[in-house]
């Protein structure tokens, strides 16, 4: 139904259930001993991929090979690849490994971050009837909204991300050059799920213009090794590279849209339990006057992106320390505009809008009010005969949660083990029955007995 | 379907506890986003005023599938004149009400622009009932 980057391997899974209990919008569920993902629930935030102990869930980027079917391979970089590698390894180093692993041209995507800021400011201007505008740069606060927050999703701005325009530019850029567009291979190294969820089934646009994703992670792991294999003498060839400005190495960082956004009054969130906590406040009305929201799912943004294998405030640094070098050589005069890009400025702009975003709402029990109601006063009433504790045995992350699933069929109320032992003790269930319901949540090796 | 909230004098910590909960419910039915919004505004204003004004009260809410209905019943000072009570920037708050960023005067006529009807009706020295609807 919806497509999604994030997936459980059942060899994996040691049906431990702290995805579920982890898991914002309640998407997991626990039956024969492994965990599995509500589709139209899920928003790829990755909090289960963070607290899994047995690296049971994966994210399903391309194959590093893919890019070799193209010979003009290119590597769409973000910012925060760059700031993985510790100080004595050098942005231009990276570049040239990069060169060497197969890609024909490297492109950090914050590249076209200015251009974004343009477009936002813009259409801000032409729209100032909305408020607040929400940034859609984080894939996973979109969908969040689509599903929990469907009364604002008229205040996501639909313009497309750096990412898509610096896609669009370098993909003009190159057909420019007479190369045809089968040649051209566009790779997004992404820092996280919520993105490839976004290349591969983007919101608001038929396709994306990006024809592949390659997993940070593993990009990280072939560069440092060959890095290693060059060893510490090799000559790199020199490569013309651009050079980010301040404003757009930090645009991925929290506060990064923000601070150059004209808002007269704007909030800057990251982590998605305070995303939350917000847009809650925000859908009562009980926020006024606000313009512009920068809202990102990872602490510290993308700093703090599943796919990065460097601490978040670690990488955050080494980013503001990029941010800092280019701020002086900008001070100095040293650094002109990206006027490559800039010759693209008036065609991304005008190609920069989304279609509309749709709500889909994952609370609705029913399309038909009437029969909603009915369930609702169902759960109502189950709700009250649960435990109320939270423990999970269901294999629900909650009571309300189980009552539903039991009221749309998709959950046996056997499932709670309080219902079990009040049956049992009633002689309405064998005890052999209650375990074989439990082995029904938590797989056939859970019973096993040998505890003293 | 029927809900009830407590509402309690002077804690404004938890204002809008009860239209927090009717926003849910009303997503889960699948009511239009633009009349939750609605309904949640009107009755977190309702909320709001039974704090600030009145000595707390209570919150009553009943929901069919073509509408839902909102009782908001305080005990208080009451209102004298309610005409000018609806009209917009007039408030009786205190200073201190004042302070917090409630009291612009705007509680009943934003809760008249939002529902679909409205009916307030009050005693001095006893209190106010503010009856609202809005059609699905």
């Amino acid at each position: 139904m919806f497509y999604h980057a994030l997936r459980i391997d059942d060899q994996l899974c040691i049906g431990c259930s702290r995805c579920m209990k982890n898991c914002p919008t309640e998407a997991i569920r626990i039956s024969s001993g492994t965990a599995s993902i509500q589709e139209h629930r899920c928003i790829d935030c990755g909090r289960c991929y963070e607290v899994c102990p047995a690296q049971a869930v994966t994210i399903d980027g391309d194959d590093f090979d893919a890019i070799h079917r193209y010979s003009h391979s290119v590597a769409l970089l973000p910012a925060v690849f760059l700031g993985q590698f510790p100080d004595d390894i050098s942005v231009s180093r990276v570049y040239a490994v990069l060169h060497e692993l197969g890609f024909a041209h490297v492109m950090e995507v914050e590249s076209a971050a200015m251009i974004y800021a343009d477009a936002k400011n813009r259409y801000a201007r032409e729209h100032a009837d909305i408020k607040p505008l929400i940034s859609s740069f984080c894939p996973a606060i979109v969908r969040l909204i689509q599903i929990k927050y469907p009364s604002l999703v008229e205040n996501i701005l639909p313009i497309k991300v750096p990412l898509d325009l610096s896609a669009m530019y370098i993909e003009a850029e190159l057909q420019s050059r007479d190369i045809p567009r089968e040649e051209i291979g566009l790779f997004y190294i992404t820092p996280c799920a919520a993105k490839i969820a976004a290349v591969k089934a983007p919101v608001g646009e038929e396709k994306s213009v990006i024809d592949g994703v390659i997993n940070m992670n593993l990009l990280y792991n072939r560069v440092y090794k060959k890095i290693k294999e060059l060893g510490k003498n090799h000559q790199y060839r020199p490569l013309s590279r651009q050079r980010l400005s301040a404003d757009a190495v930090l645009s991925t960082l929290t506060n990064g849209e923000r601070r150059i956004c004209q808002a007269k009054r704007s909030y800057a969130i990251d982590g998605i339990k305070n995303v939350m906590d917000f847009l809650d406040k925000l859908e009562n009305d009980e926020v006024e006057g606000v313009e512009f929201l920068e809202l990102r799912a990872c602490d510290q943004s993308c700093a703090g992106a599943l796919l990065s294998c460097e601490n978040r405030f670690l990488c955050g640094e080494r980013m503001y320390s990029r941010a800092r070098k280019a701020a002086e050589r900008e001070r100095n005069g040293e650094m002109a505009r990206d006027r490559e890009m800039d010759r693209y400025r008036d065609y991304l702009i005008d190609h920069s809008l989304l279609g509309e975003v749709q709500p889909r709402s994952m609370l609705v029990l029913d399309e038909d009010i009437g029969r909603a109601l009915e369930k609702m006063e169902k759960i109502e009433k189950m709700k009250c005969n649960l435990p109320q504790i939270d423990c999970g045995v269901c294999g629900a992350p909650t009571c309300e949660a189980f009552a539903t699933d039991v009221v749309c069929d998709s959950a046996d109320l056997h499932r709670c083990v309080f219902y079990r032992i009040h049956l049992e003790s009633q002689g309405k269930m064998t005890l052999a029955e209650g375990a074989s319901n439990m082995r029904s949540v938590w797989g056939a090796d859970r019973i096993s007995g040998e505890l003293e | 379907m029927h809900q009830e909230y407590t509402v309690i004098e002077g804690d404004f910590v938890n204002a809008g506890a009860a239209s927090s909960s009717v926003k849910k419910t009303l997503k889960q039915l699948n009511v239009n986003p633009q009349v939750v919004k609605r309904v949640v505004v009107a009755l977190y204003e309702a909320e709001v005023n039974a704090i600030a004004h009145a000595y707390g009260g209570k919150v009553t809410v009943d929901i069919d599938a073509g509408k839902i209905r909102m009782v908001v019943a305080d005990k208080g000072p009451g209102i004298p004149d309610i005409a000018l009570a609806m009209q917009e920037g007039y408030s009786t708050a205190r200073p201190e009400v004042r302070d917090m960023g409630f009291g612009a005067g705007m509680g009943l006529p934003n809760m008249q622009k939002n529902v679909d009807r409205l009916n307030v009706t009050s005693e001095v020295g006893v209190g106010t009932t503010v009856e609202m609807e809005v059609n699905f």
